[in-house]
């Protein structure tokens, strides 16, 4: 990996003017950001660690809201998200406890890898990505693949989640690499039900607007038994054909309703 | 080049780091504490594997300067006062859970993170939370008895695969 100078501020504020440098990247969990470095992908000239920042961690719970600064673990938002079961439940089931003691829900949705398992709740709770320039609803913030609204220099602080009434993620595991194959987070608010899946399409994560329209009327596995995804769209590997994805990523849909 | 301070298996230590050393390098080549072992240095696994904070995590996937001021603790760290092995490692002898040997600093600091937070763990919940760390040896399953007899539980209640 290239050198580089490592700078850890103690605030927003200092971060902003830390990121404002030339070459300057933000460093979270550095869970994938490093393995990156080390294959040369990415050679920033300096790292601005955002994990001591204190403004930027733990969860908070104020009437159906739960918001969760940025630089906060994976492992932390399994113990503490208990206002959000299902949200605790996908931040418990991310890679491994070692990975879920370092990695973050911010870089995580930075880096928007399309087989993440947040941005699928994130998409389907209709959350808010607050940075520390602006707040970015969910619908306007992933842009396919790898690819976000964030500009040059805007770091993420923290998201802000509406609960659900009922809620659940299901996630068919890559067993090699624990990323979703294919997964499915299902939202049910009083005004409509929303679905997001990732792990199964070439433009990342997405909503599902048919399953949506028949949940929101029949909340149940078998109302969207007869409903298929074009799988022209779907990522097709040697773990599965678009097919595959575009059928698993059903079943993920099916099992998440009826768990929820 | 900074100077990182922390604290090493109750010792206090210092070096000095350029930004890119990782804390198994800090350890290994700054410190000499070569037990902690880098296998695959891709975050894939859990050889590395250390407590920082009481936490374990992949030390190949730490910047040694991003934990200045923490307590670590390595595979060096879990022996008892006198030298003699402690209750994990010795069910690790016990149970040969090893072969190589290479992989089980990392399997004995996960086992110790998993007792620290739930004293008697499941067979299932001794597997899931040793996911992240790969043994090309002993194929898990004496792992997972030595790590059920070291939490007082009694390990030939597993079937024998
Ligand atoms: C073995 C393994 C298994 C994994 N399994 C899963 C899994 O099952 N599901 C899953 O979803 N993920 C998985 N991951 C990825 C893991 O969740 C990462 O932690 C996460 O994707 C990146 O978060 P991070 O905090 O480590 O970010 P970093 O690696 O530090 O950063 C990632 C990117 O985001 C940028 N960044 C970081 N923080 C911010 C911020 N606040 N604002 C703006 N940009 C920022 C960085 O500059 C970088 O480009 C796995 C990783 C590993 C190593
Ligand atoms: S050497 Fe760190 S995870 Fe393999
Ligand atoms: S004992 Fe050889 S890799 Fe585990």
């Amino acid at each position: 990996m290239h050198n580089f100078d490592f700078v850890k501020p103690a605030s927003v504020a200092e971060a902003v003017k830390a990121l404002s440098a030339d070459g300057a990247q933000a460093l979270s969990g550095g869970q994938t950001l490093m393995p990156t470095m080390k294959q040369r992908l990415a050679a920033p000239t300096m790292l601005v660690s955002l994990t001591g920042i204190a403004e930027m961690k733990g969860v908070k719970v104020d009437g159906r809201t739960l918001t969760i600064g940025a630089a906060t673990t994976h492992a932390t938002v399994a113990k503490e998200a208990a206002a959000y079961p299902a949200l605790a439940n996908l931040a418990g089931g991310i890679g491994d406890p070692a990975v879920r003691n370092r990695g973050t829900i911010g870089g995580s949705l930075a880096n928007n890898d399309p087989s993440a398992c947040y941005p699928s709740a994130v998409l389907a709770s209709g959350a808010t990505v607050v940075t520390s320039k602006r707040e970015i609803a969910a619908d306007d913030y992933f842009q396919g693949m790898f690819s976000t609204a964030l500009e040059e220099g805007e770091f993420i602080t923290a998201v802000r989640f509406p609960i659900p009434d009922r809620a659940a993620y299901a996630k068919f595991d890559q067993p090699a690499s624990r990323f979703a194959l294919a997964g499915a987070f299902v939202a049910r608010f009083a005004g409509g039900v929303r679905v997001a899946i990732t792990g199964a399409s070439e433009g990342g994560v997405f909503r599902w607007a048919e399953a949506e329209a028949a949940l929101s009327s029949n909340y149940s596995a078998d109302a969207i038994k007869g409903l298929s995804l074009d799988p022209s769209g779907m990522i097709g590997d040697l773990h599965g054909t678009q097919a595959y994805r575009a059928n698993l990523a059903r079943v993920m849909v099916q099992r998440a309703v009826a768990a929820s | 080049m900074t100077k990182v301070a922390m604290t090493v298996n109750g010792k206090a230590v210092s070096g000095e780091v350029e930004g890119r050393t990782l804390l198994s390098a800090f350890l290994r080549e700054g410190q000499g504490l070569t037990g902690t072992h880098v296998g695959c240095d891709t975050s894939q696994c859990g050889a590395c594997v250390v407590h920082v904070d009481g936490k374990a995590v992949k030390s190949c996937t730490v910047f040694a300067a991003d934990v200045a001021g923490s307590s670590v603790k390595t595979i060096e760290g879990m022996a008892n006062a006198d030298g003699s092995l402690g209750v994990i490692q010795q069910a690790f002898q016990d149970h040969h859970g090893l072969q190589c040997g290479f992989c089980t600093p990392g399997m004995v600091m996960s086992s110790a993170a998993l007792l620290a937070e739930n004293p008697k763990p499941s067979e299932q919940e001794i597997r899931e939370y040793l996911e992240g760390n790969i043994c090309r040896c002993t194929g898990y399953h004496n792992i997972v008895k030595a790590v059920l007899a070291a939490s007082g539980q009694d390990a030939n209640a597993i079937a024998a695969e």
